[in-house]
């Protein structure tokens, strides 16, 4: 088979370790992230504590690993609830009459006039706070950008010669849909969800700062950047191992994404 | 006559593969030079490189490079850039995209005079006119104020010639000037560059058709890997090549001694004969078309149109772009629904059919493209395409991999290709697997969309003999559409010529061709670029 390119493995690895952290934590600290110790606070890294202590005299470390499942489930799900309904409204709206694209569009024209963060606030104070919650709410608020990219796709896909070639053949109108137009919109959204999944896991972590996302003092990535910032001067290891990971994080689904975008398109990773 | 251009073991190499490889010609004053050669051969590099615009990343190296006794090689880009336009004009294949598309044409000549003479703007607005009207653009100070789009394509490229010619420079490089022209539009473009080239004039043409070159040339180079294996006078070249692969070349271009025998490979001296045609397997009657324009007025695109297809028989349709050849083949296909008028496949019409029933009839009816990567969807293997085509007609599951086998097999490609993406095939592969899945459901019809128009001639050749034969042995018709009438009269046996949505004549091709009746005909037969050959 093809050579992968070692930065690609690499980037799957994280993606894999972060994953087994998300499902199994204790595997990877024997510490509790809970714990406070009011005689250890904002201490800088040592053997004890390798990432150091918040201002609570938490292990940054383990809060780290216990956070990743609600770092990962705000950045993935929430992305995977826009490119979902994003796309089946956007090919909805490239294929349906006028009425429906008119209908569709204009609600994600609305959707667009208001910041993602607002819109993510209207679902949360009508649906209440907490994790799954605030997945939701940003995964409606991406809703609009995915559902216009996949319908201006669309409207060039249904008039491309291969639709038209399947049509030939005699394929069914559904079949034509789910086989060609749906895979084929869908495809440039996801190098924009691999970028989507950075800015969704940042804006989970403004709602949780804004007691809204992730209630304290269960740790979250995005949350304990927030409370970090206080502290930025006094204790740099408490901010930035929490963006390090949001970071790494973003890189590794990014590399990822492209190249298994690259493998289907039967290019070179 | 000396010599104005003079290259001699030109060597151009990106990334250390050498795609031009010791090169050598010249160019006189006043002389024609044809480049000629089919795609990968070079001769567009070699073109670019005379310009320097090879790009980035090439090495050129060259014995000698010199326009009017100055070395090019270690020319500075200031320097170049007094040459390119002033000295040299460049003159591309497609003129929509060659031109700003933002810009009046005008504007774009007048930008050339800018550049290399020092008219005032007055004095240029005066010779954009003077210059269109040179290159036989009528109403030259209307025209220079439109935009690309909003003039024909033989037109644009009209004034995508006033550009080369604006400085009057003493070399003129054409890349494929007339490729994208319908063939009384490219008739009409081959005059004028004719005219332009004079005394004082020089003209290089960069073209993969010998029966263009044969028109303009003095003397004719082919180009095959990178290298020139014969160049002559173009007499001598064209009627009495020494080189296998020009003779090879001018054999597999379709016309109308090759009816009836193969195109590629060794000349068969039988002519074999065309198989009896069998029952009707399409009846259009009378089909009319119209379509909305831009300004809500409803223009017909096809208007009256009839004609039968038999089992075994190929019937061609033959035009200039917008004469309603491609609409004709849709509503033939059932895609399209014609206003007036019938469509009846194996004798049932496409009119009042159920969805599913239509779908059931679509079996009978297949359809090749000119471009047949865009008729695969881009994340399908060969293994998939074939696959889906034989799902479709009802094959099971188990019994797909060994048809899809068999399809390849009939089309000349074997089990290895079922692997790879349509990406990676060379375009005769391409048009290869676009004949299979259309022979997937074993349709009686096959509408072939301008099927070889994308492909060079060698290739060309190929799938016009593969055509022929899949029909021997399956005794499928064709319902054959092509600009190029060298293609119709070679592949089929009746043909329909078809000018603004009418058909003006029909009958069989031989008489079409011999003793055409309508002014129409005559018209595009005498535009055909021909080679005296054989």
């Amino acid at each position: 088979m093809r050579r992968i390119r070692p930065g690609v493995w690499l980037a799957a690895l994280v993606l894999a370790l972060l994953v087994l952290a998300a499902a199994l934590p204790y595997l990877f600290t024997g510490q509790d992230p809970l714990t406070v110790d009011s005689g250890a606070t904002l201490r800088p890294p040592s053997a004890e504590h390798l990432l150091g202590t918040d201002e609570n005299g938490r292990d940054v470390f383990s809060r780290i690993v216990y956070g990743t499942r609600a770092s990962l489930l705000l950045g993935f799900g929430a992305i995977a609830i826009a490119l979902a309904a994003g796309g089946l409204l956007g090919v909805a709206a490239g294929l349906g009459n006028r009425f429906v694209e008119n209908l569709i569009m204009r609600l994600s024209d609305v959707g667009l006039a208001f910041p993602e963060l607002l819109l993510a606030l209207v679902v949360i104070t009508v649906a209440g706070g907490g994790t799954t919650n605030a997945v939701l709410a940003i995964g409606v608020a991406n809703i609009p950008n995915y559902a216009r990219v996949v319908r201006a796709q669309t409207l060039s896909i249904r008039r491309s010669t291969y639709v038209e070639a399947a049509r030939a053949l005699g394929l069914s109108g559904p079949r034509v849909v789910f086989r060609h137009v749906l895979p084929n919109a869908v495809k440039p959204v996801l190098i924009l969800a691999t970028i989507g999944v950075g800015t969704a896991l940042v804006a989970g972590s403004a709602l949780s700062f804004l007691g809204l996302g992730t209630p304290p003092p269960e740790p979250e990535w995005g949350s304990m950047l927030s409370t970090a910032r206080a502290f930025i001067s006094r204790a740099w290891w408490y901010g930035v191992f929490p963006g390090a990971a949001i970071t790494l994080t973003v890189i590794s689904v990014t590399v990822v994404g492209r190249a298994l975008r690259l493998r289907s398109e039967g290019r070179t990773w | 006559m000396t010599a104005l251009l003079k290259v001699e073991d030109l060597r151009v190499a990106f990334g250390g593969t050498a795609v031009v490889d010791g090169v050598g010609f010249e160019v006189r004053r006043g002389e024609c030079l044809a480049l000629v050669g089919e795609s990968g051969s070079g001769k567009s590099v070699t073109a670019r490189t005379l310009v320097g615009l090879t790009g980035d990343g090439a090495a050129v190296e060259a014995g000698e490079l010199s326009f009017a006794g100055r070395d090019l090689r270690r020319m500075r880009e200031r320097a170049w850039r007094r040459i390119r336009g002033g000295r040299i004009g460049f003159v591309l294949q497609d003129a929509l995209v060659s031109l700003d598309p933002l810009r009046p044409v005008g504007r774009e000549v007048a930008e050339v005079l800018a550049a290399h003479t020092g008219l005032s703007r007055a004095a240029r607005t005066a010779r954009v006119a003077e210059l269109l009207a040179e290159v036989g653009v009528p109403e030259p100070e209307l025209r220079a104020r439109q935009l690309p789009h909003e003039l024909s394509g033989g037109l644009r490229q009209r004034a995508l010639i006033a550009t080369a010619i604006a400085a009057e420079p003493e070399l003129i490089i054409a890349d494929e000037p007339t490729t994208a022209l319908d063939v009384t539009i490219q008739a009409q473009v081959l005059d004028l560059l004719a005219r332009i080239k004079s005394e004082d004039r020089s003209l290089l043409i960069i073209s993969h058709d010998l029966a263009v070159v044969a028109r303009l040339a003095d003397r004719v180079a082919v180009m095959k890997d990178g290298r020139i294996v014969e160049q002559g006078p173009a007499d001598r070249v064209l009627r009495a090549p020494e080189h296998a692969y020009t003779r090879a070349l001018l054999a597999a271009i379709p016309a109308e001694h090759t009816k009836g025998t193969r195109l590629s490979g060794p000349a068969e001296a039988v002519r074999l004969a065309r198989p009896e045609p069998g029952d009707v397997v399409v009846r259009v009657d009378g089909a009319g078309k119209s379509f909305r324009g831009p300004d809500g007025v409803a223009r017909a695109a096809v208007r009256d149109v009839s004609f039968t297809l038999r089992a075994g028989e190929t019937v061609g349709i033959v035009g200039e772009s917008g004469s309603g050849k491609t609409t004709t083949a849709r509503i033939a296909l059932g895609l399209t629904e014609p206003d007036t008028g019938s469509v009846e496949v194996r004798g049932r019409a496409w009119a009042g059919l159920g969805r599913a029933e239509a779908r059931t009839l679509r079996r009978d009816i297949q359809v090749v493209y000119q471009d047949p990567l865009a008729s695969f969807d881009p994340r399908y293997t060969v293994d998939k395409v074939l696959a889906e085509a034989l799902a479709v007609a009802g094959v099971p599951r188990e019994r797909r991999r060994e048809r899809s086998v068999e399809l390849l097999e009939l089309v000349g490609l074997d089990e290895r290709h079922l692997r790879r993406r349509p990406l990676h095939l060379s375009g005769g592969q391409r048009q290869r697997v676009a004949i299979a899945r259309a022979l997937a459901p074993e349709p009686a019809v096959l509408v072939c969309d301008e099927p070889v128009s994308a492909l060079d001639v060698s290739v060309q050749a190929q799938v016009l003999d593969l055509l022929d034969d899949v029909q021997r042995r399956t005794g499928v018709a064709y319902l054959f559409i092509s600009h190029d009438l060298g293609v119709i009269y070679h592949a089929c046996d009746r043909v329909l010529v078809m000018k603004d949505g009418q058909v003006v004549e029909q009958g069989p091709v031989e008489r079409v061709f011999r003793e055409p009746e309508h002014h129409y005909t005559r018209e595009l037969i005498a535009a055909i670029p021909r080679l005296t050959t054989a």
